[in-house]
């Protein structure tokens, strides 16, 4: 599966366009995490663990992304954007969206 | 009393080790970003004239918080309004911080960063009338590696 955030997939030639697709994951935070992220807000600077959390649930509504991208028998995913939203205090969701299409 | 101490030992360790580390962190952003220079990272979305090939998503992020001091004096900035110098570095840390992430995640032989976009999301516990929820700031810079050929 090529993921691109290009309107094309440099050097191929777009044959069909399945529509968009989604993949979201929403993830609460860690308590041993926040009890250091309690720590570095005294001092601050990066929160690593949260650095981390967040990455892999991107990669998670990447993957579902990609899985339903799949199914509709798609190679390559374009145009693709992420968003992120604090849908509760302690909870963010990560989205992932994209236009399905088949490359040549 | 003993609040009013703790207090100010929060302030001022927050203060001084703060500081320290920010001022780290800006010289190894300024230094990563002068090695990184040949790698240009645009949001264009057309690609310069000749044939490229698509190497794929690159994404880098951070999470970075404000120390105790900066957020009292935040604080005490929310009374008066105008600028919020002390969170300004803090947004400028970590989106410069995430770009050069993304640049580092880049495969081999990428000659281009093509249509980036900066995503920033306040991730904080900052709970509604409550004083100490975590003031930190998730951002994520993420764009299409190209090679030409």
């Amino acid at each position: 599966m090529e993921l691109t955030t290009l309107p094309i997939v440099p050097g191929k030639r777009i044959v069909e366009h399945y529509g968009i697709v989604t993949g979201s994951s929403v993830r609460a935070k860690h308590v041993g995490r926040d009890f250091m992220a309690g720590l570095k807000n005294i001092f601050g600077g990066e929160l690593k663990g949260y650095t981390e959390l967040l990455q892999e649930s991107r990669q998670e509504a990447s993957e579902r992304m990609v899985q339903q991208a799949d199914k509709l028998g798609a190679n390559a995913i374009v145009n693709m954007r992420y968003a992120t939203s604090a849908v509760a205090p302690g909870a963010a969701e990560l989205f992932a969206y994209g236009t399905a299409v088949r490359v040549e | 009393m003993a609040d009013l101490v703790v207090f100010l030992t929060l302030l001022v360790v927050g203060y001084i080790v703060g500081s320290i580390l920010e001022r780290r962190h800006f010289r190894s952003i300024e230094a990563r970003e002068l090695e990184t220079i040949g790698l240009p990272a645009t949001n264009l979305e057309i690609l310069p004239p000749g044939r490229h090939e698509n190497l794929g998503l690159v994404v880098g992020s951070a999470v970075i918080s404000v120390d105790y001091f900066k957020r009292f004096v935040a604080g005490l900035r929310d009374l008066f309004g105008g600028r919020h110098s002390s969170y300004e570095s803090l947004i400028d840390r970590a989106r410069r911080e995430a770009v050069l992430r993304m640049k580092a995640a880049c495969p081999p032989g990428t000659t281009a960063i093509m249509n980036m976009r900066i995503e920033t999301a306040a991730v904080g516990s900052q709970h509604i009338g409550r004083r100490n929820g975590i003031a930190c700031l998730e951002v994520c810079a993420y764009g299409t590696a190209v090679r030409s050929l």
